[in-house]
């Protein structure tokens, strides 16, 4: 289970580098939240899968799964949710402003 | 174990800010509450800090969960000197912002995500666990983030658009550290990781993982990956700019030396030397961009660069002389660099004008605004009455102690460069015909001028008063220099 | 253009309780069965969402006249009071308590500090995403 769950953290990981790498400022966003989904995935994976029962109160007469990584995950999930909002909110006004979503277009000059 | 009031450098800022929210249209109360709690915090640290030296190292555990299993804040020193010099800078800052930062900033939110930004620095320096460390730093990065983008002017959009996806990128690979070293280590308190690498020993593995954590932290305090700084450091606001170059490269670096004094300090031959080498290249790529560029702009942030540079050095060579120095010249750095941000804002604001070319003879209209340059100018430079001075000769004697010649070199050669390149614009912009007519001169408005001097005052008694603080950098640098101290004032008692 | 959107002005009016009653039993059972704040705010935040869609933002407010910053600026208020509230009395920072007590209608309840700082998250969540949805659909 690990190693196909590893494969997978490669793939995704490979797509979102790939999805980085481009010029549009949207697949950068869409790139970097790829990403973040692969880190959540290599957190679950590296602090053990399922070896144990459900972390709840309820059911917690067996030995239980360790809680941390899932914690860990929300928390990320959290933030990497508020970034993605705000980036897109960000090229979204960008896009208006400047009238493109290229980021070659939007290197700059020295002049400015 | 008790301490409550170190959670309130973190607590404060957030709760103020959130009342500054429903405070938005009264622009003259937000301002006198973000100073006033500013100030406040200020006497908290110093509290704090004084309560270290006679009961030692704080802890406060959240939520009563013991370490190693809930999160925590731990008050040694070294983070004390840190939030306290931070929040001092800061409220000079907002001093310098009520004159220039202009009401619909105000009215954008502008004192709350300040006081968010403090709230996440404050939490990075006190944090005790790895992961809490990584939640500050999102807090204090997301308040930046909107900061930058703050008047939404086209150069603004276009430069936090990088600021904003590289610092995503390196926020990734930090959860990818976190995630490799919790799989390793099956921990994430920074104390008992420390003792768990000391039992294991810092295998390849282990090494590889500091490594990445290295290159996280050097991306986020400038060192070396330092691409993104100049051009995101020079597009927003004054005030702004000046909180970003004091504050957000020493988060950085207040990771960096966390990291590598408490947690990975088993193989300098592999990581410390890789600081050095980092630290040198950056060194000397500082100077490069401080001499090239005319921009005055560009030229402050390039000195945050070099800056970054010597600091590290400070780690690289990890003696206690030169860790001392590191936390004089972190310490000295935060007034100096608010300040140079604050005059190069302040040139561009009187003239109208970036180019230290286009800019002459400053000092015949605003005489104190020229000596305040001079002073910023041989403070950076380090001579000797001013702040700089105690930080570069402990640095310097660390680097001797070790034998790190080449380290010793480039770091006074990129002094000289520093002296080199703010006395450019000494010489150019401040000397000279005048440029500006008596009829045209714009008046040079009380509150900045009293932040730039309350700056200098800061710098000038740093440097006299450099007696004055050395009990508080000397158990600073004990405490980094003997992981023990720290591990037992976390661990000790509850094993 | 207007389209005909009669389908979706239908659904949304029964939908939209479903959802809300929904977001408030993720938020109730999220003490110690999966839930909890972050995921019922989510919810909550998507059937107002989903108002903004089928009906537009002006009559939308009408009914609902709220500034969602503030919204997101009480709920972390609130969230970071039961943090402090623990100080006063003299337990670490963001300690929580529990109790049970005998109701009228409920009978014996647990009733936690936890569920306050809950509702607190919830809110600052549901500010936030409507904000952000409000901000994106602006056209100037």
């Amino acid at each position: 289970m690990e190693t196909l769950i590893i494969l997978l953290i490669g793939i995704l990981v490979a797509v979102a580098t790939y999805l980085i790498l481009s010029r549009n400022i949207i697949r950068v966003i869409l790139g970097t939240a790829v990403l973040s989904h692969a880190v959540h995935l290599l957190i679950l994976t590296l602090g053990g899968l399922k070896t144990g029962n459900v972390p709840l109160l309820t059911e917690a007469d067996a030995p239980y799964t360790d809680a941390l990584p899932q914690a860990l995950i929300l928390t990320a999930i959290v933030i990497s949710f508020a970034v993605t909002a705000f980036i897109l909110v960000l090229a979204y006004r960008a896009y208006q402003d400047i009238g493109t979503d290229d980021l070659d277009a939007l290197r700059g000059t020295n002049d400015e | 174990m008790m301490n409550n009031i170190i959670v309130l450098p973190l607590i404060i800022p957030i709760m103020v800010g959130v009342i500054l929210v429903f405070l938005r249209p009264y622009v003259k109360t937000q301002r006198v509450i973000s100073l006033v709690t500013m100030l406040g915090m200020a006497g908290i640290s110093l509290y704090i800090l004084n309560k270290i030296q006679t009961e030692g190292i704080l802890r406060l555990d959240f939520g009563g969960w013991e370490p190693p299993f809930g999160i925590l804040f731990v008050a040694d020193s070294f983070a004390m000197l840190f939030v306290l010099t931070a929040n001092i800078v800061t409220a000079i800052c907002l001093i310098y912002a009520f004159s220039s930062i202009g009401e619909s900033h105000e009215k954008m939110y502008f004192y709350p995500f300040v006081l968010f930004l403090i709230a996440g620095v404050n939490g990075s320096f006190l944090t005790g666990d790895m992961f809490n460390l990584f939640v500050c730093f999102e807090v204090m990065l997301l308040a930046s983030y909107v900061l930058v983008t703050l008047g939404g002017k086209k150069a603004q959009l276009r430069e936090s658009i990088k600021y904003v996806v590289i610092n995503i990128l390196s926020s990734w690979f930090f959860l990818v550290a976190l995630a490799y070293l919790y799989g390793a280590l099956g921990t994430l308190n920074m104390a008992h990781l420390s003792e768990r690498v000391a039992e294991v020993g810092q295998g390849p593995l282990l090494t590889t993982i500091s490594i990445i954590f290295l290159i996280v932290f050097s991306l986020k305090a400038g060192l070396l990956l330092f691409f993104w700084l100049p051009g995101s450091y020079s597009v927003p606001p004054t005030a702004i700019a000046a909180l970003f170059g004091a504050l957000l490269t020493k988060v950085g670096i207040y990771a960096l030396f966390r990291t590598f004094t408490l947690i990975f300090y088993h193989e300098p031959s592999i990581t410390h030397t890789l600081i050095g080498i980092m630290a040198g290249v950056t060194l000397v790529l500082g100077c490069i961009g401080a001499i090239a560029y005319k921009d005055v702009r560009l030229i402050a942030s390039y000195n945050v660069v070099i800056a970054v540079g010597f600091i590290l050095v400070g780690l690289a060579v990890a003696t206690q002389a030169s860790l001392e120095g590191s936390i004089y010249y972190v310490i000295h750095d935060m007034v100096a660099k608010a300040m140079l941000f604050l005059i190069a804002g302040t040139m561009i604001a009187l003239t109208g004008k970036t180019k230290i070319n286009e800019i002459s003879g400053l000092i015949r209209n605003y005489p104190l605004f020229g000596w305040m340059v001079f002073v910023v100018t041989c403070s950076l430079a380090g001579i000797p009455p001013l702040s700089g001075f105690v930080g570069k000769v402990l640095v310097g004697q660390g680097a001797i102690e070790s034998g790190s010649y080449i380290l010793l070199a480039l770091a006074f050669l990129s002094s000289i460069v520093v002296l080199y390149s703010l006395l450019r614009i000494f010489l150019s912009s401040i000397f000279g015909e005048t440029i500006i007519s008596v009829e045209d001169e714009v008046p040079l408005k009380k509150g900045m001028i009293i932040s730039i001097v309350l700056l200098a005052i800061g710098t000038v008694s740093l440097g006299l008063g450099a007696e004055f603080i050395s009990g508080y950098v000397s158990d600073a640098a004990h405490t980094l220099f003997n992981p023990s101290v720290y591990i037992e004032a976390v661990l000790g008692g509850n094993k | 253009m207007k389209i005909n959107d009669v389908i979706l002005r239908t659904v949304t009016k029964i939908v939209v309780f479903i959802i809300l009653t929904f977001g408030v039993y993720l938020f109730l059972s999220g003490h110690n069965t999966p839930g909890g704040g972050f995921i019922g705010g989510l919810v909550l935040a998507s059937a107002i969402v989903l108002l903004y869609l089928s009906h537009d933002i002006e009559t939308v407010q009408k009914s609902l006249p709220l500034d969602f910053k503030l919204v997101a600026a009480s709920g972390v208020l609130l969230a970071t009071g039961t943090g402090i509230g623990s100080l006063l009395f003299g337990a670490p920072f963001m300690s929580q308590t529990f109790a049970y007590f005998d109701l009228p209608v409920f009978g014996k309840t647990e009733l936690t500090t936890v569920t306050i700082f809950e509702a607190g998250v919830a809110l600052a969540v549901v500010g936030v995403v409507v904000t952000i949805i409000l901000s994106i659909s602006e056209d100037e």
